[in-house]
């Protein structure tokens, strides 16, 4: 490959060369005006257009065969739809793309100029103008209406008893949550996210552990920044000027009797002590020192915004919060039984991302900050489409289709579409949210794990 | 011999930098346009190396991006950010600014008869904004952490949190500087250009009567100036979301193991924002090409171009329309369904005047007496890019279709062949046409046309199996698709799509050579080589400050009376009085 790279290159400055050659020939030696198009360059020029065209639509034909047919069975209801639709504006296009590219190409062809020539003065016609207003006017306005029938089909308001299930995207993977028993997912909260608790959904136990997590880091923190020792013996220095300043600078007289000698004192004995016990000093630039504060000021408003959630929501640990101890969490892949209408609320932790489920005819956003929704039927379970697709180790995939960082490529998860009674009992074996208690990380990750996962922890 | 004009010696610096000519401002965009067209184009060959033979190792990947490639083995971040700035060199400043910033420039003043533009201190401003931001986005490739990666889009929160990616540091900092600057430039241009072309047509000009470039280039010039401050509030908007603390565009998110202390804000508000600048910025980039593709089309076919009222009231209508339509990008975002509606219905009347265009050029073409200049070829193979590409965009803009190839290879096809191969078209056919006028030489014809059959073969050889790469359901912007079975069978189109964009690539230097060479070797032009009607072409070869030596011209008819049987030559310049008995245009 290197060699062939190479080659390219050398053949290119070859080429550079013959040019200058072929440049000198073809213009200042012959003395041929530029401008004056000999006639068997626009007949050759002419031909080539209609050899274009034959060649153009011999590949679109070559590839309709071969690829058009690709995209798999649609495996939603809806999709069937719209793949009828799709069908439907295909063959309008490709009927339009033909008249009007050998139109185009085939007049090039006819009409190249001919001196003894003279073309036809023809500047306007209105009923033409009107026939290629009009016609289009009415191929569009069929085609939106169909294209709106078919949308309002796929965007109406789910069915009463559509299964719910959330799908949850951050950098980079996807976690589906199912509602439990009581059919209700319970609230999340972005603040409660922890390694426990990956979708920050909102329990008693939840904001808890939350806030001992935050506090944890907050003391952590604090007693990084107590015990750094140029900050320490900074104060010291400040500390004992204070105690002596008066003295020295008439300035800061009026300071230097304002000053509790005691307090001071105090405090400059407690850096003494503090000072003394080396194994606990840390050492910080000055850079990470503020960073550290930053850090520190950070957690300290989301230990408010934690507080506020606990104020503003919490009666007892029932009712809302009580909703989420039972909804199930998934990784890796998640089921959906067939012929049964479900409703896929989305969210996202982090950046925007993609649930793009290409079988399916499905796609939605998922947006921090904004849930997002889109229902879907599923028609054909996984081991049909195995036999349908004469492969069996076919799966439905959901993968994220908007760009979302290093990984984005390598987001996806499974989706296995089944029977009502294989569906049930899987869902059967999925672990209530409370009951289970493993970290986030733990099931084998299913696409990340050549070093993407790094980057989403380094960053602080 | 030229001294009778030049009352005043001008400096180098006065003449050749900060030069207040709009001739020579006009080859400063020009020439800045094709460096960063260069550049964007071996940009895109070397992801599309990546995308050919995925972690296959090229030396010359290495030897080009250095720690982006290690072993030649293109670096995913770099990939991003190597597809970002490709499309944002692509779309602002080489078909924005270059092609706007070029031709509105040279042919505004020339083409209604005035001797410059209205104000020459803002023109020169205005190239040097688009200077500055060209460097800023340049340079931007070589800090740490790379340029912006985000895509040419740039959508938060991916481009407003530092932590999301490398390429949200310091790369997407100077991303946004750059575009304000340009932004800066864009407005400075527009302006000038609308005030121009209102207020500055000689004695005779018409409104009735202007060239559609000119046409073209006043409609562009609005959308720009009622669109790109939207695109500088959303612009400013990021960066304080990046630097100050604010939540415009931010809420609810958990990043690199914190929960930010951000509430209230939406990402989906920056795209409403973007968007409203983004769609009217595909009109930006196309109305002047097809501007120029219609005043070559007609010059060479020796024909009026057919239905010129119909053909101004298009591109109003499409410049109109063009305000109304920026949700078809957001049809998933999770937007209401109505809304999503509504612009279903204002996108797809966009095909009227679209086909209303297509048709009239093919008109035009129909019994005429086709001169195959390298100009013409192009401006040709844009009405033809045009329409395929074009047509796509009514599936795309079916929201019930949009689901299912939303992001994926179809709209790649799609919009780089409406608007990246026909604008670049436009763009090549007015160098290969103007070349005469701008540097007084002649380019030559055989390369260009070697030129063109490579650029449009190769051009629908990259883009158009892009169409079922997408139906198939590839999603754009991956890296790699190895870990998708159910794409294993359209992924053998990828090293083919690649190969096309290598020749296509080697293709251009066909036209490097042809431009470079031709601008001091070139054969000297005569004054109206094409035998033309616009008024440029009354203006001596050698330029003169003020553009015409003597009086102004004035203008007695239309622009496109080619072949008028009134007359015995096949084409009557503008300045030409109504012969007696003529009913004039
Ligand atoms: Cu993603
Ligand atoms: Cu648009």
């Amino acid at each position: 490959m290197k060699l062939l790279i190479l080659l390219v290159v050398v053949i290119g400055l070859v080429a550079i060369v013959q040019l200058a050659k072929v440049y000198q020939l073809t213009s200042s030696l012959r003395a041929r005006r530029e401008e004056d198009i000999s006639e068997a360059d626009n007949r050759l020029n002419g031909g080539l257009f209609l050899a274009f065209m034959v060649l153009f639509y011999a590949s679109v034909i070559w590839l309709v065969v071969r690829y058009g047919d690709y995209a798999l069975p649609s495996a939603s209801l809806h999709g069937e739809a719209v793949d009828t639709l799709m069908g439907f504006n295909l063959a309008i296009i490709f009927a339009v793309f033909f008249l009007v590219n050998t139109l185009l190409f085939w007049f090039s062809a006819k009409y190249y100029y001919r001196p003894e020539r003279k073309a036809r003065f023809f500047a306007h016609d209105n009923r033409l103008e009107l026939v290629w207003t009009v016609i289009p006017s009415i191929v569009l306005a069929v085609i939106i209406a169909y294209g709106l029938s078919t949308w309002n089909q796929m965007t109406g308001a789910p069915a009463e008893d559509a299964l719910r299930v959330e799908i949850y995207s951050k950098q980079f993977d996807w976690t589906a949550r199912y509602p439990g028993n009581d059919g209700e997912f319970g609230l999340s909260n972005y603040n409660l996210i922890t390694p426990t608790n990956p979708l920050g959904i909102v329990t008693a136990e939840g904001l808890e552990a939350s806030m001992s997590e935050v506090e944890k880091s907050i003391a952590k923190l604090e007693k990084e920044l107590k015990h750094e020792r140029g900050h320490l013996l900074k104060e010291q220095l400040e500390l004992e000027a204070m105690l002596h300043g008066g003295d020295h600078h008439g300035d800061h007289a009026d300071h230097g009797h304002g000053v509790d000698h005691a307090a001071v004192e105090a405090r400059l004995h407690e850096i003494e002590t503090l000072l003394e016990d080396e194994s606990s000093l840390t050492i910080l630039t000055e850079a990470a020192y503020e960073a550290k504060e930053d850090k520190l000021n950070r957690l300290k408003r989301h230990r408010q915004r934690l507080l506020e959630i606990s104020e503003f929501n919490y009666d007892g640990g029932l009712s809302a919060w009580a909703a989420g101890n039972d909804d199930q969490i998934v990784k890796g892949e998640f089921h959906l039984p067939v012929g049964r209408e479900v409703e896929m609320v989305f969210r996202s932790r982090d950046v925007i991302h993609s649930a793009y489920m290409p079988q399916f005819r499905a796609q939605m956003n998922t947006v921090p900050g904004v849930p997002t929704r889109f229902k879907m039927t599923p028609t054909i379970t996984t081991d049909s489409m195995r036999y349908i697709t004469g492969d069996e180790n076919f799966d439905y995939v959901l993968l994220c289709n908007k760009v979302c960082g290093a990984a984005h490529f390598n987001m996806e998860m499974k989706i296995v579409v089944e029977t009502q009674e294989e569906y049930d009992a899987w869902i059967k074996e999925q672990k209530e949210y409370l009951v289970k208690e493993e970290s986030e990380e733990a099931p084998a990750e299913t696409a990340d794990l050549e070093g993407t996962t790094d980057k989403t922890t380094a960053s602080l | 011999m030229a001294d009778h004009a030049h009352h005043h010696e001008e400096s180098f610096v006065s003449k050749f930098i900060f030069s207040q000519d709009h001739k020579m401002i006009s080859k400063q965009f020009l020439i800045t346009a094709v460096f960063m067209g260069i550049v964007a184009v071996m940009l895109s060959i070397f992801f599309r190396l990546q995308l050919g033979w995925p972690g296959e190792s090229f030396a010359i990947l290495e030897t080009f991006l250095g720690k982006w490639a290690p072993g030649g083995v293109l670096d995913r971040n770099a990939y991003l950010a190597l597809v970002t700035i490709h499309g944002t060199i692509m779309v602002f400043f080489v078909l924005t600014g270059g092609l706007s910033g070029t031709f509105s420039n040279l042919l505004i003043p020339l083409q209604i008869g005035a001797r410059d533009m209205a104000s020459g201190f803002l023109n020169m401003l205005s190239y040097w904004f688009f200077f500055v931001s060209s460097v800023i986005m340049i340079f931007s490739l070589f800090v740490e952490g790379g340029a912006a990666s985000g895509g040419w889009t740039v959508y938060p929160p991916l481009s407003a949190l530092p932590q999301a990616m490398p390429g949200s540091g310091m790369g997407m900092t100077l991303w946004l500087i750059s575009m304000v600057l340009f932004v800066v430039s864009s407005l400075l241009g527009g302006l000038n250009y609308i005030v121009t072309i209102i207020n500055l047509r000689t004695k005779g000009m018409k409104m009735t009567r202007l060239p559609l470039t000119i046409w073209a280039f006043l409609i562009t010039a609005v959308l720009g100036v009622l669109s790109f401050p939207v695109l500088v509030s959303a612009v400013v908007l990021l960066l304080m979301d990046r630097t100050m603390g604010t939540a415009f565009y931010l809420s609810d998110i958990f990043i690199g193991g914190e929960a930010l202390d951000v509430t209230g804000g939406s990402p989906i508000l920056y795209q409403h924002l973007f968007w409203f600048l983004g769609h009217p910025e595909v009109y930006i980039v196309l109305l002047p090409a097809l501007g120029i593709s219609s005043e070559v089309i007609a010059t060479n076919a020796r024909k009026p171009i057919f239905g010129y009222k119909a053909m101004v009231g298009s591109i109003l209508g499409i410049g109109f329309l063009s305000f109304i339509v920026w949700g078809h990008h957001m049809f998933v975002t999770g937007m209401n369904p109505f809304l999503g509606s509504v612009f279903v219905f204002t996108t797809l009347l966009i095909a009227i005047p679209s086909a209303v265009k297509a048709f009239n050029y093919i008109t035009t073409l129909w019994q005429g007496n086709l001169r195959f200049t390298p100009a013409m070829l192009f401006s040709v193979g844009l009405v033809s890019t045009f329409v395929t590409g074009g047509l796509t965009g009514i599936i795309l803009a079916d929201s019930a279709l949009d689901v299912s190839v939303h992001d994926t290879y179809f709209v790649v096809a799609h919009f780089h062949i409406v608007m990246g191969m026909s604008a670049i078209f436009g763009m090549l056919a007015g160098v290969y046409h103007w070349f005469p006028k701008m540097f007084g030489r002649m380019m030559n014809t055989k390369l260009g046309f070697v030129h063109f059959w490579i650029t449009i073969i190769s051009g629908y050889g990259v883009f158009f199996p892009m169409h079922f790469v997408g139906i198939a359901g590839a999603p754009r912007r991956y890296y790699d698709y190895s870990a998708f079975e159910y794409l294993d069978f359209v992924m053998d189109l990828q090293p083919v799509i690649s190969v096309f964009a290598i020749v296509g690539a080697l293709g251009q230097l066909f036209f490097l050579f042809n431009f470079f060479y031709s601008m001091f070797r070139g054969q000297v032009a005569v004054q109206n080589p094409w035998r033309s009607n616009t008024l440029e072409w009354t203006t001596p070869v050698e330029h003169v400050h003020g553009n015409w030596p003597g009086a102004l011209p004035e203008v007695h008819r239309w622009a496109y009376d080619y072949s008028n049987p009134a007359h015995e030559e096949d084409f009557v310049s503008q300045i030409t009085p109504a012969i007696p008995g003529e009913e004039i245009h």
